[in-house]
């Protein structure tokens, strides 16, 4: 058994999810190319968002895969850093807000 | 970028036997990844066969005053491969016997040729063809005083101009082409523009040229191209008319960088699920012959660069018989999968 859970080479084999459940994974995978066409945001716009998310969900796949679609489109590399500070700042706030309600907590607590 | 050719540093790259052999072992010799003929097959598609010839892509030398990270030809300033004049004229003759509607001019930088003025002028005075490409790096443009009439020349002939720009921006450009490419090529483009290339109702084309600089395929080429025109037009004021996206095709100082960087089975992963049957139907080689400034004939310019000549008892300008040509089988090895990728890819750009 191969001791990494992540392979690379994997990514290619994405397709394959559909042997173990046609139906489910071609409904799948039509709504995935759906999602990224143009839209009422453009195909580059849905790409930074995808790269975004894909850090925020720690997809090493989906970065991978983000990155290079990004150069595809001829996006640059202050903008993926920038929407990764986007992903960032979200999940970090999301850790932060919560500070909130330990707040409210400890003051119910105490005296 | 790399300081000399492959051929200037002895790399065992600058052998075609050895590119032909990377590309036809490993990861293809396993059976990882079809062979480009299986691949055809698998898509119903029989072997390759010319259709009747269009264009005439003729490379008219592989000196060059750039030395890019990418360049298929192996191009540069040390590089002394030059077509000569009995060849231009079997060019000519060719041109005048034959239906041929381009004739598309190579290199290197084919403008660094003493008699490339002089080939321009023969071909507009003594032949019907059409249109006449020339594929200027720009930069060539302001490499010497006694290039910078350039633009001038193109329009009085009227030139088609097709330029390399690898990305509107400096760092991309100057990253793939050496420092300070960008803002010579920016300055060239201004000079064309001011003759009136690119600009509307003067009949004067210029295309650019857009290849990823990088380890992946282009992107959808009208989306590059709008991108392209908002950010020349507002930095710089430039016009153009199309942009071409092409694919980086694995050979020579590209399969160096792919080699080296260890991108390459990754890179020809890519190029091999790409693979679209509607681009492959439409390569260029089906429309295009290639002449080497030595004379002898290929199926593209990729071939040319694999040593890979047209198979063809007459594979020589000076024998050049259409019949014979016609009935050939065009040279297909796994580069090709570069001219059939996604939008596919040809000198013209995408053509799927």
């Amino acid at each position: 058994m191969k001791k990494e859970y992540y392979n690379p080479e994997d990514l290619n084999k994405f397709g394959e999810i559909t042997k173990w459940n046609k139906e489910l994974g071609e409904r799948f995978f039509e709504y995935y190319n759906k999602v990224f066409e143009e839209g009422a945001l453009t195909a580059r716009e849905k790409s930074l968002i995808a790269l975004a998310v894909a850090h925020v969900v720690q997809c090493p796949y989906c970065i991978d895969a983000y990155t290079k679609d990004g150069l595809q489109r001829g996006i640059e590399n202050e903008e993926m850093m920038e929407a990764v500070h986007v992903g960032a700042a979200i999940k970090s706030g999301a850790v932060l807000v919560h500070g909130v309600q330990m707040m409210n907590r400890y003051d119910q607590l105490s005296m | 970028m790399a300081k000399k050719s492959l051929k200037a540093r002895k790399s065992e790259l600058s052998d075609t036997k050895r590119q032909l052999e990377l590309l036809s072992t490993g990861v293809f010799e396993t059976g990882t990844l079809p062979l480009f003929k299986e691949k055809l097959k698998q898509h119903q598609l029989s072997a390759l066969q010319p259709h009747p010839l269009e264009v005439l892509q003729i490379n008219m030398g592989y000196m060059c005053n750039q030395v890019c990270a990418h360049c298929h030809v192996d191009a540069g300033p040390d590089r002394k491969e030059y077509i000569t004049k009995i060849t231009m004229n079997a060019c000519i003759k060719v041109m005048q016997s034959q239906a041929i509607q381009t004739v598309d001019l190579t290199g290197g930088a084919p403008e660094m040729h003493p008699d490339f003025r002089w080939f321009v002028e023969q071909i507009r005075s003594q032949t019907q063809v059409k249109e006449i490409i020339v594929r200027s790096n720009l930069t060539i443009i302001l490499a010497n005083k006694k290039y910078h009439d350039l633009p001038l020349f193109f329009a009085k002939h009227q030139v088609h101009v097709v330029s390399s720009l690898p990305f509107y921006k400096r760092n991309k450009t100057d990253r793939q082409r050496g420092s300070g490419v960008f803002d010579s090529s920016i300055k060239a483009l201004e000079m064309l523009n001011t003759v009136g290339y690119g600009k509307p109702g003067t009949g004067l084309l210029l295309d650019l040229v857009y290849n990823p600089s990088g380890a992946f395929l282009p992107g959808d080429q009208a989306a590059l191209e709008q991108d392209y025109k908002n950010a020349l037009n507002t930095d710089f004021g430039l016009v153009f008319n199309q942009l071409f996206a092409l694919t980086n095709l694995p050979i020579s100082r590209f399969l160096d960088y792919l080699i080296a960087s260890e991108n390459y089975e990754e890179y020809m992963t890519n190029l091999v699920n790409a693979f679209n049957p509607t681009a492959a139907k439409n390569v260029m080689c089906t429309t295009t012959l290639s002449v080497s400034w030595d004379g002898y004939l290929y199926d593209c310019d990729f071939n040319q660069m694999l040593g890979l000549k047209v198979a063809s008892k007459r594979n020589h300008i000076s024998e050049f018989d259409a019949q014979v040509l016609q009935n050939r089988e065009i040279q297909v090895s796994q580069h090709c999968y570069g001219c059939t990728a996604g939008s596919g890819s040809s000198c013209q750009g995408a053509i799927a």
